[in-house]
């Protein structure tokens, strides 16, 4: 190694701390470069994602009957909202490993807003969330779902997963900080099993038993799955649904600000306990 | 004398019913290094964790630079820079982008931030390395490279929290020297350790922390004649021999000698100096058992340690003090 001299003189210090869009940017900009850079990321959920679809699109899919529309038009918009669950539940473990190696506290011993610096990491993860659920749609799309609605309605669905991302991001961050290491992250991760299959996502809630309905009904992936099956086959009923797209939109934006208010000052709050 | 670093009174942190920190008082002045000194589960990283407002205590008093830690924490993240116990690196990214993000963070402009970040890779030799992936770094080149993050915001307090666990020895001197060189920069340094020579090597002062609370302070030096008797230590060549000369030298010695047969050593804790050392060799003559080596030395920390805590400071740690007395044997000798 070269010798070592070190000269604290030959820094210019800032002269005054680090704006919230910097610090969130900053930070944002990392989870960012370290998805792009790690292939294994892309590719691992990529291949999940696409596997689970074709799986349901040609085993199960010839099993399940959906009435008016073809399952791959029906189960599509279901299965791209539970890879929200899928994808983004990454999230927990990514936000664990940064506690367990130091990472946090080296953000926390900087003067910057632990907020804003948990904002950046939320809207990061949630762009390269939207990223692969883009892929997924793409795959449905290859794989014969075709939107039955307009187009504007099928952007519309795409921006309403997206937002439900967003939301559901907070939780997967939260629980990432409660957690604490990767271990019990990926362990509490494992509510997302039930929360995606007890729904509407795949099957038509009525299949189910009729203590098993009102749960299904009523739990969040179904109200989103409900939300955007409505936009994306432009007539709710098609899906099986007495209500209008308008009413299911509403309830799921609903259940997107309520996940918001309540896990955004959740995970801020424990970020920034000293 | 300027405004001390660290100001610390009655620190008192619960994490259930275990006190981590027990009424700490620790004064650091500006303009030395000052080694927080304990096993593990002593309470440094506690301490150092609330220096860094990464831990709130319960009870007592904090200030940083003479900012009150707890009111104000975001006026104490402004002057300090936290090396922590692992490489807080992402190994996606490269060096040189580590260090910039950092920099960007403690409020730097773009053009700052790159300057400052080119700064502190060429001074810490990482200027080769610099746009590789951090991925591909040893685990000294980490550490040098967190180190860098660190001091990226030109800190005037540099909190490092056991920065050489884990590296092999040639990574662990780098780092030292790494730390030397910013000392003589005029940067403060508090750092913990639980490695003896480490505190020895690097600090001015040792504040030795056991069970969340302070039992012992002053320079290493003082520590040591604190803990009192210097030792005469004797190596010989065949094993065997070790015990007739423990048995014939244990007259010379105010406490009984002690053996230690993978490194062929006897130790007799003496008073009287060279006239001892004198008797020693005499005796050893006598014996005529062959001796590669023999010195009078001060006690190593490890034994301050066993002296004012009753216990020695765990395995670990122990048999890192070895080399060190290595070179104090040899030392003493030359100066004798």
């Amino acid at each position: 190694m070269t010798a070592v001299t070190f000269d604290a003189g030959r820094i210019t210090p800032a002269t005054r701390p680090a704006g919230a869009i910097t610090a969130a940017t900053t930070v944002a900009a990392r989870s960012v470069r370290k998805f792009v850079r790690t292939p294994q990321l892309l590719v691992i959920s990529t291949v999940t994602g696409a596997m689970f679809l074709l799986i349901f699109r040609y085993v199960f899919g010839g099993a399940i009957q959906t009435g008016a529309v073809e399952y791959v038009s029906f189960m599509v918009p279901g299965y791209i909202v539970t890879s929200v669950l899928f994808t983004g539940s990454n999230a927990s473990s990514s936000v664990a490993q940064d506690l367990e190696e130091g990472f946090t506290d080296r953000l926390r011993s900087l003067p910057v807003s632990r907020t804003a610096v948990l904002a950046g990491r939320v809207v990061a993860e949630t762009a390269l969330l939207a990223l692969g659920l883009a892929a997924t749609t793409a795959i449905g799309f290859a794989v014969g779902f075709r939107p039955l609605g307009s187009t504007a309605e099928a952007l519309a669905a795409f921006g309403l997963v997206v937002a439900f991302g967003f939301a559901f991001m907070w939780l997967f961050v939260s629980v990432g900080l409660v957690a604490g290491n990767v271990q019990a992250a990926q362990g509490m991760s494992l509510l997302i099993f039930p929360l995606s299959f007890v729904s509407s996502a795949m099957v038509p809630v009525d299949s189910m038993p009729g203590w098993l309905q009102p749960v299904a009904e009523h739990q969040p992936i179904t109200v989103m799955t409900n939300a955007v099956r409505s936009l994306a086959l432009g007539d709710p009923s098609l899906a099986g649904l007495s209500g209008t797209t308008a009413h299911y939109v509403t309830v799921s934006l609903l259940w997107a600000a309520g996940l918001v208010a309540v896990f955004a000052p959740l995970a801020v709050a424990k970020f920034r306990k000293v | 004398m300027s405004t001390p670093i660290v100001e610390a009174r009655g620190l008192v942190k619960r994490f259930g019913k275990v006190r981590a920190l027990d009424g700490l008082d620790l004064v650091a002045e500006s303009g030395q290094v000052v080694a927080v000194l304990g096993p593990n589960g002593a309470g440094k990283t506690t301490f150092v964790r609330s220096v860094a407002t990464l831990v709130r205590p319960d009870g007592g008093e904090l200030r940083v630079a003479g900012v009150d830690a707890f009111r104000h924490p975001e006026q104490v993240r402004r002057v300090i820079g936290l090396a922590g116990q692992y490489a807080a690196v992402e190994p996606a990214m490269t060096g040189r982008e580590n260090v910039v993000m950092v920099a960007r963070l403690y409020g730097q402009t773009r053009r700052q931030a790159k300057a400052n970040a080119a700064v502190v890779l060429d001074q810490l030799g990482l200027t080769e390395a610099a746009d590789r992936p951090v991925g591909t770094y040893s685990g000294g080149m980490r550490r040098r490279l967190d180190l860098g993050a660190s001091l990226v915001g030109a800190p005037r307090v540099l909190l490092l929290d056991e920065p050489t666990t884990g590296l092999d020895p040639r990574s662990r001197n780098e780092l030292w020297e790494a730390i030397r060189s910013m000392v003589r920069a005029g940067t403060d340094v508090l750092l913990t350790t639980q490695y003896l020579d480490e505190a020895d090597q690097l600090a001015q002062r040792v504040v030795i922390v056991d069970q969340g609370r302070v039992i012992a302070d002053g320079t290493p030096g003082e520590l040591k004649s604190r803990a009192g008797r210097d030792v005469v230590e004797i190596r010989v060549h065949r094993p065997e021999d070790l015990t007739v000369v423990a048995e014939s030298l244990g007259r010379i010695g105010v406490e009984a000698p002690r053996v230690d047969a993978g490194t062929h050593r006897v130790t007799i804790p003496v008073s009287g100096g060279r006239a001892v050392m004198a008797e020693a060799i005499r005796a050893l003559d006598a014996l005529a058992v062959d001796v590669d080596d023999i010195g009078l030395r001060r006690p190593t920390l490890d034994e301050v340690f066993l002296t004012l805590t009753g216990s020695p400071i765990d395995g670990d740690a122990a048999s890192d003090t070895d080399d060190t007395t290595d070179q104090s044997i040899h030392h003493e000798q030359i100066a004798a």
